[in-house]
């Protein structure tokens, strides 16, 4: 032991203290994540079949989580800014290694270093409308035609790599996070309809881009009957889970569609059916409420923050939010198809909870600085 | 802009902002409307459907394999079959000590560790209630036994199911490749989807290659299942859609007749048809059975084939390297008068012995003391060295690497098979990566007699030959023709690229065509004692090659003329076409362990020329020239010196 390591600790130490001490959070968005927290490990925890091992796991990460949300709510959102294009470019060079070297089921998603496994596609849903927003925020607003090619390219690139590995539910949903960005910054109804019909044109073409399974998983959605493979057994499955649940559900731990397996990735992608069938409507209903709850309390926070950049990261990081709840949502209850999204911190799983809870860190920064000159 | 206007513009960002945010948490919640909407519908109003059907909920899915496509030769003979057999499989479900029902089991079936092992790791692959397979084509006695014995073990149950055979075991090792039980690597790269229900997966060759084609879609079936998961009745069944049937440009008849030509030595012989690039036969000897890797080569069968000195799980016919030796001239001696180096009536004196200019090393000629004046048919008719370290030397090892890659020389050629190797073509650049060494003019000189750092696959020759005798057209040589579905026709299912004609001149072809024809006819051809071309209806041009598998250690000659002593030492090549004037087959052979090219190789040609022609119905062939078998082209044959 020598000195120098001696100080370093003792300053690693006083840091810490400084920062756990006094901690910056928001009480009602920190609320909120409690809830749906506990509403998430319980699920969980029925859903593993009472696995003990799976619910340690998970509160696990939440607490890792929780201490980086902590730690990075004391960072000032100046500084934040300052990182984002750092943070923006790592995460695009992580993707670009798990493409090269990455593991995982069948697609290329995971990326192992040792001790951890994880998925650099999640990193993006943070990084992308931190980037988009940094970009834009020393730009006259709405953004130009030539900003709105730059940030076209920002979006693409990840999102092209991610669609690569291929994920096309995060590849949409990364996508989306850093288009809510452009909505909020005041792009014009009519360059976002304009948009819209020209994406609707284009949906043929992107098909005949898309992997055989990928495709054949959107025809198994528009022709539930022609499913050679069972991902229209999936769908039917999920939904006689959530409709057998009823209003009241059959009890935790009852569920006999999880329990019997007749539901696929119960734990991951199809929680929510868990939830649907053993905590029927209300709990279903609770749920939506608890997430509507946190994505209203930080838009309110966006609204009111001090600059540009942390209003557009805080509002299109709440958005984004939201639609993760609505496409498994729907997905579960068979509006959409089967694209593969987890439940934000409900459906088990590491990066997707630690990146979430990081970004809840950079909202709470930005309420917790709003009162500051830059 | 001022502090106030920055103030006004930071204002009205702030509203805009706040109106957008309103409008998209808008969105939002009238999206999540939406999906609370329908879960009302689905817990509400949809409730005691759902309920009931949960209730009820007693059937499962069960995943068919799709049979595999079969494989067939271009005459329609099967070389690839699937059989019925029967397996044990076991649902980990209904088992309640795994280990010590395994341990009774082995008393009544026989396992190995190897069972035991693979079994273990294919139960962490599956779900406790679905069956997991644990050996592989019992035998009858075994069946019998275990259906006596089969109350005792309750979750144990024997499957039928289809595995691969390979009616011609040994011949077609090296082509049809084989299939083996998918391993944890290959799971990460295929489909879960496609492959449920599934064991088996291409490890090697056209099993390899064409998996996809071959593999077919999966169907199922919904079953009734009791309260235990036991099966009652199939509710509804969506059949598997069986892989396609391949059908290959390999001759059976020609790949056996050539195997049967090598009578056991260890070597390689690849035939193809000129005019399409047709892989008609692919030879590699020895060989091994592939029925022994479909379900789990046994530990003391693998280990017995890696220990074998002969090496029989490497496909020599592709992945094998040799020098070419003096193969390589014809092709040397093309590229001379192709780059208007030489002319064909150009002569070169050959003493025994030739000198770069101003260089005192020797390069030996074959004969002590030369073979005299030689033009360019003489010099391939008799192998003279001389002639070609001179040309080589004239046309520097780029112009020769530019030359001799045109014919697929140092690249793989494309064969639709996995793992080709591209074999060593000499180049300066190739040899300061490899070896950090700078290149001497040297190694130019023996590199025009297919010697130094060359290395050639029996397949690439065989496919620059094909070359040569196709007018300079460059076909890729391929196996798969055509594939169907099951009854219906045949579809053609391969598309040559557009094949690439790589000489100017029909002339300088012709000249080669010479010398190659006079390497069989002419008393001082170095494969006419070979007598080949006797009794057969058409001309045959040819090619000896003897390469040195060790570089000599003395600059003196070798007078020891014991053939045991050269088979040691030399790689013996014969490459050969027929018929010369409207080249149909063209053959590379290679002999590991041949004294001489000429006495030892072309034989194996000339047997497998014997089986094409009588394959070939005299409909299918060109007219024979009468004045052929009684006349060899003395005409054109050079006079010896």
């Amino acid at each position: 032991m020598n000195d120098f390591a001696l100080t370093l600790a003792a300053r690693a130490f006083r840091i810490g203290r400084r920062v756990f001490s006094r901690p910056r959070i928001d009480l009602p968005l920190s609320i909120g994540l409690l809830i749906l927290a506990m509403m998430g490990l319980t699920v969980l925890y029925s859903a593993s079949n009472l696995d003990a091992g799976t619910l340690a796991g998970q509160a696990t990460r939440f607490l890792i989580g929780a201490v980086l949300m902590i730690a990075i709510s004391r960072i000032p959102p100046n500084l934040l800014r300052a990182w984002t294009p750092w943070f923006y470019v790592i995460g695009v060079l992580l993707l670009v290694v798990v493409k090269v070297l990455g593991e995982g089921q069948g697609a290329n998603r995971w990326l192992d270093i040792g001790v951890v496994r994880f998925q650099p596609s999640e990193l993006m849903k943070l990084a992308m409308p931190m980037m988009i927003a940094w970009y834009l925020h020393p730009r006259p607003l709405p953004p130009r035609w030539r900003d709105l090619l730059v940030t076209g390219v920002l979006i693409a690139i990840p999102a092209f790599l991610i669609f690569k590995q291929p994920d096309l539910g995060t590849a949409l949903l990364v996508a989306a996070s850093g288009l809510f960005v452009l909505f909020l910054a005041g792009l014009q109804w009519w360059k976002i309809g304009a948009a819209i019909v020209a994406l609707a044109a284009a949906a043929p073409i992107a098909l005949h881009f898309m992997h055989g399974y990928q495709r054949q998983r959107i025809v198994t959605f528009l022709h539930p009957e022609s499913d050679p493979l069972g991902s229209g057994w999936h769908i039917l499955q999920s939904m006689i889970a959530v409709g057998s649940g009823g209003v009241l559900g059959k009890g935790f731990n009852q569920g006999t569609q999880s329990k019997l397996e007749f539901l696929p990735e119960h734990t991951t992608d199809f929680i929510f059916a868990v939830l649907g069938e053993e905590f029927g409507l209300i709990g279903v209903l609770v749920l939506l409420a608890v997430y509507a709850f946190i994505v209203g309390r930080c838009l309110w926070i966006a609204a009111n923050a001090r600059d540009t950049w942390s209003r557009l990261v805080a509002g299109a990081f709440a958005l984004a939010f939201m639609v993760y709840v609505i496409v498994n949502g729907g997905m579960i209850a068979g509006l959409l198809p089967v694209v593969g999204v987890p439940l934000p911190l409900v459906s088990y799983g590491g990066t997707s909870a630690i990146t979430l809870l990081a970004g809840f860190g950079v909202v709470m920064s930005i309420h917790a600085h709003r009162k500051w000159t830059p | 802009m001022n502090g106030r206007g920055e103030l006004k513009d930071e204002r009205a960002r702030r509203a805009r902002f706040g109106r957008r945010a309103l409008a998209g948490f808008a969105i939002m919640l009238a999206l999540v409307m939406v999906v609370a909407g329908r879960f009302v519908y689905l817990q509400v109003y949809e409730h005691a459907d759902y309920s009931t059907r949960a209730k009820a909920n007693r059937v499962r899915l069960r995943h068919l394999a799709p049979p595999r496509g079969l494989v067939y030769d271009r005459e329609g003979k099967l070389l690839a079959d699937n059989v019925p057999a029967f397996r044990l499989d076991v649902v980990p479900d209904q088992v309640k000590h795994m280990d010590a029902m395994l341990q009774r089991l082995s008393a009544v079936v026989p396992l190995t560790d190897d069972d035991i092992r693979r079994f273990m790791q294919s139960l962490k692959q599956h779900r406790s209630f679905e069956s997991v397979p644990l050996k592989f084509r019992l035998t009858e006695s075994e069946r019998d036994r275990f259906a006596i014995d089969q109350w005792q073990f309750p979750g144990v149950s024997i499957a039928p199911y289809l595995t691969r055979n390979y009616p011609y075991g040994p011949e077609f090792a090296h082509v049809i490749g084989y299939v083996g039980r998918i391993d944890d690597k290959e799971l990460q790269h295929i489909d879960p989807d496609k492959y449920a229900g599934t064991t088996h997966i291409g490890k090697t060759g056209i099993e390899k290659e064409y998996e996809d084609l071959l593999h077919g879609t999966p169907g199922y079936e919904v079953v009734e299942v009791n309260a235990n998961q036991r099966p009652l009745r199939v509710l509804q069944q969506v059949a598997a859609k069986p892989g396609k049937n391949l059908y290959l440009t390999i001759d059976e008849r020609l790949q056996k007749a050539a195997i049967d030509a090598f009578a056991g030595q260890t070597g390689a012989a690849v035939v193809i048809d000129p005019r399409n690039g047709d892989v008609l036969a692919m030879v590699t000897v020895p060989s091994f059975d592939p029925n022994l890797f479909v379900n789990g080569i046994s530990q003391t069968d693998y280990t017995a084939l890696l220990d074998d000195e002969e090496k029989p799980l490497l496909n020599r016919a592709m992945r094998g390297g040799y020098p070419p030796g003096s193969t390589i001239k014809p092709f040397l001696g093309l590229g001379g008068l192709e780059l208007g180096l030489r002319k064909t009536t150009d002569t070169v004196l050959s003493t025994g012995t030739w000198y770069i200019p101003g260089s005192s090393r020797g390069y030996r000629d074959d004969t002590r003391y030369g073979a005299g004046n030689v033009n360019l048919v003489q010099a391939i008719t008799q192998s003279v060295n001389t002639y070609f370290y001179s040309l080589a030397y004239k046309m520097g090892i780029t112009k020769f690497d530019e030359w001799m890659a045109k014919f697929g020389f140092g690249s793989p050629t494309g064969i639709d098979l996995p793992d080709e190797t591209g074999g060593v073509l000499p180049a300066p650049e190739w040899k300061r990566k490899t070896f950090n060494k700078p290149w001497y003019p040297g190694e130019t000189v023996i590199a025009g007699i297919g010697q130094g750092y060359w290395m050639v696959t029996p397949l690439q020759m065989a496919h620059a030959l094909a070359t040569l005798s196709g007018g300079g057209l460059s076909h890729t040589p391929h196996l798969l023709t055509a594939t169907s579905d099951g009854l219906g026709k045949p579809e053609v299912a391969y598309k040559q690229p557009v094949p690439v004609q790589i000489t100017h001149d029909p002339a300088d072809l012709e000249a080669v065509k010479q010398g190659m024809l006079g390497v069989v006819y002419n008393p001082a051809g170095t494969a006419y004692a070979a007598g080949i071309g006797k009794g057969f209806p058409y001309l045959i041009a040819g090619k000896t090659g003897t390469a040195e598998r060790y570089s000599r250690t003395s600059e003196a000659y070798n007078t020891n003329k014991n053939l045991a002593y050269l088979a040691a030492r030399h790689r013996a090549w014969f490459i050969a076409y027929a018929p010369a004037d409207h080249p149909q087959i063209a053959i590379a052979v290679v002999l590991e362990h041949g004294a001489w090219g000429g006495s030892a190789a072309a034989p194996i040609a000339r047997k497998i020329l014997d089986q094409w022609l009588a394959d070939t119905p005299p409909s299918q062939r060109p007219p024979v020239p009468l004045t052929a078998v009684a006349t060899p082209p003395a005409a054109s044959a050079p006079t010896t010196p």
